[in-house]
C-alpha cells in the first residue's frame, strides 16, 4: 500500500491515559485465570485507535476466545489452521490493497497475525518467511509462552535451555531441554524485514509504542512478545506480570528493536538482577536450583549472558555509525 | 440403491458455515473459576489504570471510559477468575484479595 495512507503515521504512547479504552476483547473468554499471553493480545488491540482484522493461528488464544458457541473478540477476526496465520493475513492483506486501488475500500485497518511460539517457531515457520519475504503490509505477533500449552506443556523450539516440559522431562539423565532456544528475531532480521521487535507484557508503553511503530511500517512486521503462562511454568497465576518482568530485568529476555536492520535496546538494563530472581519463581526451573544441576545452571546463565552481549554488541556498533 | 459405499453424486448441499456474535463470551459467567476475589478500596484508587491494562479478562471496569484521564474502576464479579495481577500491580494497594466467601460491603466497590 502507500506510504501516505493513515495508518503511517506514527504516534508513540506517553501516557496510559491516551490509549484506546473501548474494549477490544469481550470477557468470559476460557482462557485460564492470570492468563499472559491475554494480557499481550489487550495490550496490542488497546494500543491502536483503529480496529485491526486479527488472523489468529491454532493456541491458546485461539482456542480459549472462540470455544463454541461463543466469540470474545471484537474486532473482525479469523481462524483457519495452526501453520497458515502469515499465510492468511497475507490474503486478507492484498484483498484490502485491491479494494483499495478500486477505491472499493471503506476503511483502512491493520492486519495483525496472531500466533503462539509453537505456531511461529516451528509450525507455521514457512509461512511466516514467505510472507516477510513478498512484503505484505502486516503485522505478525508471536506471543511466546515457551511451549505447547493447551495440549500440555510440549516443548518446542521456542522453550529455553534446561526448562522442564512434559516432553524434556527432568530426571537422572536429563536436566530439562537439551537444545537453547531458537533465535527467531535473527531469522526475521535475515529476510531484511523494516521493523522487528522484542516486547513484553510487564513494560506495557514498550510494548504498545512498539505496535504503534510496527503499524506504521510500510511492509511486514514482526513483533515477539514475551507472555509467561503461569500453568505450563508452574507459578502462582498472580505473579504473571511478576516474572515477565523478572525476566527483562535478569536480561534473560532483552527488549529491544530493529529497524532497517539497525538494532536498539529499548529498556536498558544496566545492572542485571541475578538470574535466580527468575528462575526461583518457576517450578520448571527448580530442578537447576539444586546443586547437582550446578553445569546446567552455568551454562543457561553463559547462554543469557551471549544472546545479551550479541545483542549489545549489534546495537552499540551501529549507535557509533 | 442405498449402499453406503456408493457416495451420491454431487452437488452436495455446502452448508453456510456459521460465525457468532463478537463478543458473545460476555454471555458466558466465569465467576466460579475463583478463589479469592479482589476488593477496590476506592479511597485509595489513584486512577492510573494499571489494574486495567493487566487484566487478561478484562475484569475491569472503568467508570470513566469516555474520558481521558484518570479513571477509577469497578471489578467486573461475573467474570474476574480471581487470578490477583491486579492485586500486584496496584501502585497505591488499594486491591486486596479477600475470600470468596466473605462478605465485603457493596461487594467491594461503588
Amino acid at each position: 500500500m502507500e506510504g501516505n495512507s493513515k495508518l503511517s503515521q506514527f504516534q508513540p504512547v506517553k501516557s496510559i491515559f491516551e490509549i484506546n479504552r473501548e474494549e477490544r476483547m469481550a470477557p468470559g473468554h476460557r482462557a485460564c485465570a492470570g492468563c499472559g499471553p491475554m494480557i499481550a493480545v489487550r495490550q496490542i488491540l488497546q494500543s491502536l485507535d483503529v480496529k485491526p482484522v486479527v488472523i489468529s493461528a491454532t493456541g491458546c488464544v485461539e482456542v480459549t476466545t472462540s470455544t463454541y458457541p461463543d466469540s470474545a473478540w471484537l474486532v473482525p477476526w479469523a481462524h483457519v489452521a495452526f501453520e497458515n496465520s502469515a499465510a492468511v493475513a497475507s490474503g486478507v492483506e492484498a484483498a484490502m490493497h485491491a479494494l483499495k486501488v478500486r477505491g472499493e475500500l471503506k476503511e483502512e485497518r491493520p492486519v495483525i497475525a496472531l500466533a503462539g511460539d509453537g505456531g511461529t517457531f516451528d509450525i507455521g515457520l514457512q509461512a511466516l518467511s514467505g510472507a516477510l519475504e513478498r512484503g505484505h503490509r502486516m503485522l505478525y505477533v508471536c506471543y511466546d509462552n515457551e511451549a505447547y500449552m493447551n495440549t500440555g506443556i510440549q516443548r518446542s523450539s521456542a522453550t529455553p535451555f534446561g526448562a522442564w516440559t512434559t516432553t524434556s522431562p527432568v530426571g537422572k539423565e536429563w536436566p530439562g531441554k537439551a537444545e537453547i532456544k531458537k533465535d527467531i528475531m535473527g531469522i526475521v532480521v535475515a529476510h531484511g524485514t523494516p521493523y522487528a521487535a522484542t516486547a513484553s507484557i510487564s513494560h506495557w508503553k514498550d510494548l504498545m509504542t512498539k505496535v504503534r511503530k510496527a503499524v506504521s511500517q510500510n511492509g511486514p512486521t514482526f513483533l515477539h512478545v514475551y507472555a509467561p503462562c503461569n500453568r505450563g511454568w508452574r507459578f502462582e497465576p498472580k505473579d504473571t506480570v511478576e516474572v515477565a518482568k523478572r525476566a527483562v530485568e535478569t536480561r534473560f529476555f532483552p527488549l529491544y528493536e530493529v529497524e532497517n536492520g539497525r538494532y536498539r535496546i529499548t529498556v536498558p538494563v544496566a545492572k542485571p538482577r541475578p538470574l535466580e530472581d527468575f528462575l526461583s519463581l518457576q517450578g520448571r526451573f527448580s530442578h537447576l536450583l539444586k546443586p547437582e544441576n550446578s553445569e546446567t545452571l552455568k551454562e543457561l546463565k553463559s547462554i543469557v549472558e551471549e544472546r545479551w552481549s550479541k545483542i549489545n554488541a549489534a546495537a552499540s556498533v551501529q549507535a557509533q555509525v | 440403491m442405498s449402499d453406503p459405499r456408493v457416495r451420491p453424486v454431487g452437488p452436495y448441499p455446502i452448508s453456510q458455515g456459521g460465525w457468532h456474535e463478537g463478543g458473545s463470551s460476555k454471555a458466558y459467567v466465569t465467576n466460579d473459576w475463583r478463589l479469592e476475589k479482589p476488593v477496590v478500596d476506592l479511597e485509595k484508587c489513584v486512577g492510573c489504570l494499571y489494574c486495567w491494562v493487566y487484566c487478561p479478562e478484562p475484569a475491569i471496569d472503568l467508570l470513566d471510559r469516555a474520558g481521558k484521564g484518570p479513571s477509577k474502576v469497578r471489578i467486573d464479579y461475573d467474570h474476574c477468575k480471581g487470578c490477583g495481577i491486579c492485586q500486584q500491580v496496584c501502585p497505591p494497594k488499594a486491591i486486596k484479595m479477600v475470600p470468596e466467601e466473605e462478605e465485603v460491603a457493596n461487594n467491594g466497590s461503588i
